[in-house]
């Protein structure tokens, strides 16, 4: 039996043509701005250097004396990714709470709201405030903020942590309000009826529904903090992330493999530590 | 009861572990907090002021911003490509295809060349998203030199990892059905993925790739401080050579250029998927 000629997909949107033509350009452009050289990968040059490094790492750094350095910057990294995933957790509830429509303003609960302009204002300021504040920590990247951070407070993990706190409290924040605003109002509604206060409702209608949602989404990003904190050593905000940059200026290959063991164990153990944690949770 | 007795236990040691942490990284908020603590962040928010806005340094920066955003461009389609290459091997219906390979006779020979090949593609894509793009980029900055083509062979690396296990567990879900319905009419494997898987995985793969455009916006912007180019590299610069005041427009730059992509991908995601 021979195979069918199928046609090749002909339904064409024009606007797929022009999101082609504009991606090619794109990609033209991009490649030009930086500056990519395909070449480069092969050159003798190129590969000499791959080869030294590929050769440096085997076999891996393994005296008593380098695994037992690696202990303190390990255990500095787990510290961090707690404390920073704690603190961000401590500061994007509070955020969320304020960042979430239906607990100030929107949905069947405020049906009955009235007032004047003033009325509205006050109820939807903290919402785009919070909202606002959210977005500009997110968006900046947990590196800048160690960086930042290092040179206010000096070397060490403590900027780490606060780094850590403020990004993914950006980020923890974002999630716990949209979780928030995706609860049943059912319930919310029937506590309303009773006479609970905004706060009442907060913690007896909304927190119980999301939190499952909540804390699962905390423990992945505590997964990202240890792989980020792990990273955190290259502005100089200690763990294990100072001591493979120093390998790698100092052509130290064996220890850049074992520090990339060391991280790629670390990372592993997280994602399965934190499924199970996920499968207790949910 | 059961569930009462995990809580108890795993928040009993949430809470010793944090207050080990807490004692032994010496970190005390009230004295972050605290007059002295406070005292360092203002004179350091005050020397930022007022920010740096000559054109010269706009220009640079302005460059700057858009080698990131080409870096991130680039390091995501690279991805893409790399772990589009891997997945004829890392998709298990694909290779130990459940529809595929029902009439196909299985020797031992043909059964271990196939597990060879999933097992193989499966851990190049757990050792290229465990690795930090941060550490692929010093590693490809030995081997390509300084610059941002460093950063998109880094992006493009550790996010293949990324991509390539979370488009394999796509395509695995897709409905099997329209594919033995191609597969009965005699369609080649090529035929059925192309007409039978890709066309149901499509969306949620562009999905992805998308998301992953927003992450990598992000690593790009940082991907400077080892040299690999973009705003962080500027960044870096200026912070070591105390010139404060070009800190703030470089920060306002990263944000522009993160807020900007997030945009760009929404937009997309609703006109595309």
């Amino acid at each position: 039996m021979s195979a069918p000629s199928l046609p090749f997909p002909s339904k064409r949107r024009p606007l797929s043509s022009l999101l082609a033509v504009l991606f090619l350009g794109a990609v033209v452009l991009s490649a030009r701005v930086a500056e990519v050289r395909p070449q480069a990968l092969l050159a003798p040059e190129a590969l000499e250097h791959l080869w030294a490094f590929v050769r440096g790492m085997v076999p891996p750094a393994h005296s008593p004396a380098f695994l037992r350095s690696l202990l303190t910057p390990l255990r500095e990294t787990v510290q961090m990714a707690l404390l920073g995933t704690l603190l961000a957790a401590a500061l994007g509830l509070p955020l969320a709470v304020l960042a979430a429509s239906t607990v100030l303003f929107a949905g069947p609960l405020h049906e009955a709201a009235r007032g004047g302009p003033l009325r509205w204002l006050a109820r939807r300021l903290p919402y785009l405030l919070s909202r606002l504040l959210l977005n500009v920590l997110r968006a900046i990247p947990e590196l800048v903020w160690a960086l930042l951070f290092v040179r206010v407070l000096g070397l060490g993990p403590a900027p780490g942590v606060l780094a850590l706190g403020i990004s993914y409290g950006g980020m923890i924040g974002k999630v716990y309000a949209d979780l928030l605003e995706g609860v049943d109002p059912g319930p919310l509604l029937a506590l309303q009826s009773t006479g609970a206060s905004r706060l009442q409702l907060v913690l007896y209608g909304w927190l119980p529904q999301a939190l499952p949602n909540m804390l699962a989404y905390t423990l992945y990003r505590w997964e990202c903090a240890l792989r980020a904190s792990a990273l955190m050593g290259f502005v100089g905000a200690g763990g294990i992330g100072q001591h493979i940059e120093l390998a790698m200026r100092m052509f130290a290959y064996d220890e850049v493999a074992s520090l990339i063991l060391v991280v790629f164990c670390l990372s592993a153990a997280v994602e399965r530590l934190g499924d199970a944690l996920r499968r207790r949770l949910l | 009861m059961r569930r009462h007795g995990w809580s108890l236990l795993l928040g009993l040691s949430l809470g010793a572990l944090t207050v080990w942490s807490l004692l032994d990284t010496g970190l005390s908020l009230p004295a972050l907090l605290g007059a002295e603590g406070r005292r360092q962040m203002a004179l350091f928010v005050q020397r930022l002021f007022p920010p740096d806005l000559s054109p010269a340094l706009l220009r640079q920066v302005g460059q700057r911003a858009l080698e990131t955003l080409a870096v991130s461009f680039l390091g995501t389609l690279l991805a893409v490509g790399l772990a589009a290459g891997l997945l004829g091997g890392a998709t298990r219906t694909l290779v130990q295809g459940a529809a595929f390979a029902e009439a196909v006779p299985r020797g031992k020979l043909r059964r271990l060349g196939q597990a060879l090949a999933y097992g193989s593609a499966r851990a190049l894509l757990t050792l290229f998203r465990a690795v930090p793009e941060l550490i692929w980029a010093l590693l490809f900055i030995l081997v390509v030199g300084l610059g941002p083509f460093a950063g998109v062979l880094a992006l493009g690396v550790h996010t293949a990892g990324v991509l390539g296990r979370l488009f394999a567990e796509v395509l695995e879900n897709v409905d099997r059905r329209p594919c033995e319905a191609l597969q009965a009419l005699g369609a080649s494997r090529l035929q059925v993925f192309l007409y039978g898987m890709l066309p149901q995985a499509l969306p949620e793969l562009l999905s992805f790739a998308l998301y992953r455009w927003e992450v990598n916006i992000r690593a790009a912007a940082i991907l400077g401080f080892v040299g690999a180019g973009g705003l962080g590299q500027q960044l870096f610069v200026a912070l070591n050579l105390f010139l404060h005041q070009q800190l703030l427009t470089l920060i306002a730059a990263t944000l522009g250029l993160v807020i900007l992509v997030d945009a760009c991908s929404a937009l997309l995601r609703r006109l595309l998927v």
